[in-house]
């Protein structure tokens, strides 16, 4: 029996591990909802350009590794400013299911794009990093560094939409876009530069992703549905019950997982997302926050 | 400081102002008045730069303010406190403030215009952490005018801030509008309270479905026997 309780508080201990990089995951895909009311379908597959960012010139060019994170973080906010620019610029205007669509769009040509250029293969950076032994408990260090990053990343996230010029500028243009230029703001700006975070998010998630998960050109598929369902199951584009869901279904998974099979918890975590969708659609903290 | 000089503005096909022609100099209120649909809040809106002008001029210190992006006509000086006051609702009050001082030159005085808007309106220091959303009409209505000035423009654009709100609390909002003039504002108002816009301006403009009807001085339109019976309803 002891040694049962042991191994569950491992279990509980890494889904609070694993829901702070899903917290992180879903943080930049509820930004960007909850500012340009636009939902970024490809999210997962711009943090797959992140993770091959990473790779590549860590394994290839052999650039340090803090060096490659923060060139993954730069390439993916770039991706989500190309991805605003070029795709979601023209259609801001037509209807959601255009939107959904063209962001679909995207997903299925950045898959087939990965493909081509990078082959099928399963990548990874050939890194192991030690556990952290608490009496029998064990801990990767890899999730641990992910998880930290991730509240680190949450909390100045939080500071900089709460205490700066420009970060209250992008929770009021949710509110009310249309009088934004009365206060000198410049709507489309304030789009590009949301984009620009957003991106910024989705490429750090890349960066703890890839310490502990292979890339290859079909991993958006992996993470992007328990993106989206978190998004869904905090209420979109509220980022606080983002955070909560996260953490729930982390949790649900890891748990879930313990007691009966890994891929039991993600059944359970996706039974629970459905009832949850029955019982409060609006989401967990409804509406935008 | 203000010239139009006949504008026509619209949405889509639907015209909604004619060769509109207004004066507002220097350390002056003027009041546009006018009915329902009259088009006065889209006089406003054309100055601002919300919407388009069709045809004419819009002259702002001498500058044509035509081709100017909406984003910067307030750092021109022109504020404009839009119709039904337009708060960020899921902001508090000291945010939406902040917003009003989102443009360079005035983020550098922000603590100081914070302090002089409290000044002028001590309920807003109280609710400074409440959600605009949750305040009462009038107090909204204060909100939206401290920021209004707080980019401290050279004329304030007040589009019915009496709007939907009890008679007392218009009183007090006259009495604002009155004090921010005695600071030196240069104030455009809209309103449809004839009888209250005319005692704090100088001069007024009627305007008639889109087209400037009458103009003078706030005493002669007071005692213009037409708009008395039209619009005091005395």
């Amino acid at each position: 029996m002891q040694i049962f309780d042991v191994f569950l508080l491992e279990a509980v201990l890494n889904g609070l591990l694993f829901g702070g990089v899903l917290a992180l995951l879903a943080l930049g895909l509820n930004l960007v909802f909850g500012v340009i009311d636009v939902v970024w379908i490809c999210y997962a597959e711009l943090m797959m350009i992140g993770m091959y960012t990473v790779y590549f010139l860590h394994n290839a060019y052999h650039l340090p590794l803090f060096v490659a994170f923060a060139a993954g973080v730069i390439v993916v906010a770039g991706c989500g400013v190309l991805l605003h620019v070029l795709v979601i610029r023209p259609v801001l205007n037509s209807e959601p299911i255009n939107q959904l669509l063209v962001t679909g769009g995207v997903l299925f040509f950045l898959q087939a794009a990965a493909t081509l250029a990078f082959g099928v293969q399963f990548r990874n950076l050939g890194l192991t990093l030690p556990s952290l032994e608490l009496g029998e408990i064990f801990l990767p260090f890899s999730r641990i560094y992910a998880a930290l990053t991730a509240l680190v990343a949450m909390v100045l996230l939080w500071l900089f939409l709460k205490k700066t010029y420009l970060g209250t500028a992008i929770r009021a243009i949710s509110q009310d876009r249309a009088i934004m230029p009365l206060m000198g703001v410049s709507p489309s700006r304030i789009y590009v530069v949301t984009s620009a975070i957003g991106g910024g998010l989705a490429g750090l998630g890349a960066c703890l992703l890839v310490l502990q998960y292979d890339v290859h050109p079909a991993i958006g598929l992996t993470f992007g549905p328990i993106t989206f369902m978190i998004c869904v199951l905090g209420g979109l584009g509220n980022m606080i019950g983002g955070f909560v869901a996260a953490f729930i279904l982390a949790q649900l998974i890891s748990v879930g997982g313990f007691f009966f099979h890994i891929e039991w918890g993600y059944v359970m975590a996706f039974i629970f997302f459905i009832v949850m969708m029955f019982v409060r659609p609006q989401g967990i903290m409804g509406g935008k926050g | 400081m203000l010239e139009l000089k006949n504008v026509c503005a619209g949405y889509g096909t639907f015209q909604a102002l004619f060769d509109v022609s207004l004066t507002v100099n220097a350390g002056e209120a003027v009041a546009v008045i006018g009915p329902n649909g009259a088009g006065k809040t889209t006089l406003l809106r054309v100055i601002s730069k919300l919407i388009g002008a069709a045809a004419g001029e819009i002259l702002f210190e001498g500058r044509r303010l035509n081709e100017v992006e909406p984003h910067r006509v307030i750092e021109l000086g022109v504020a404009h406190v839009p119709e039904n006051r337009r708060l960020f609702p899921r902001l508090t009050v000291e945010e939406n403030l902040r917003m009003g001082a989102y443009i360079p030159s005035a983020r550098a005085h922000f603590a100081e215009r914070l302090a002089s808007a409290y000044g002028l309106f001590p309920r807003l220091e109280e609710r400074r952490a409440q959600l605009a959303g949750t305040m009462s009409g009038g107090e909204q209505q204060m909100c939206a005018i401290a920021r209004g000035l707080m980019s401290r423009p050279k004329l304030l654009l007040l589009d019915e801030p009496s709007a939907g709100l009890a008679p007392v609390i218009v009183q007090r909002i006259f009495d604002v509008v009155r004090r921010i003039r005695d600071e030196g504002y240069t104030v455009l108002i809209v309103e449809q309270n004839v009888q209250q816009v005319l005692k704090v301006v100088d001069r007024a403009y009627l305007l008639e479905v889109g087209r400037i009807k009458a103009s003078g001085s706030a005493r002669e339109l007071a005692g213009s026997e037409e708009i008395r019976r039209a619009y005091v309803g005395l």
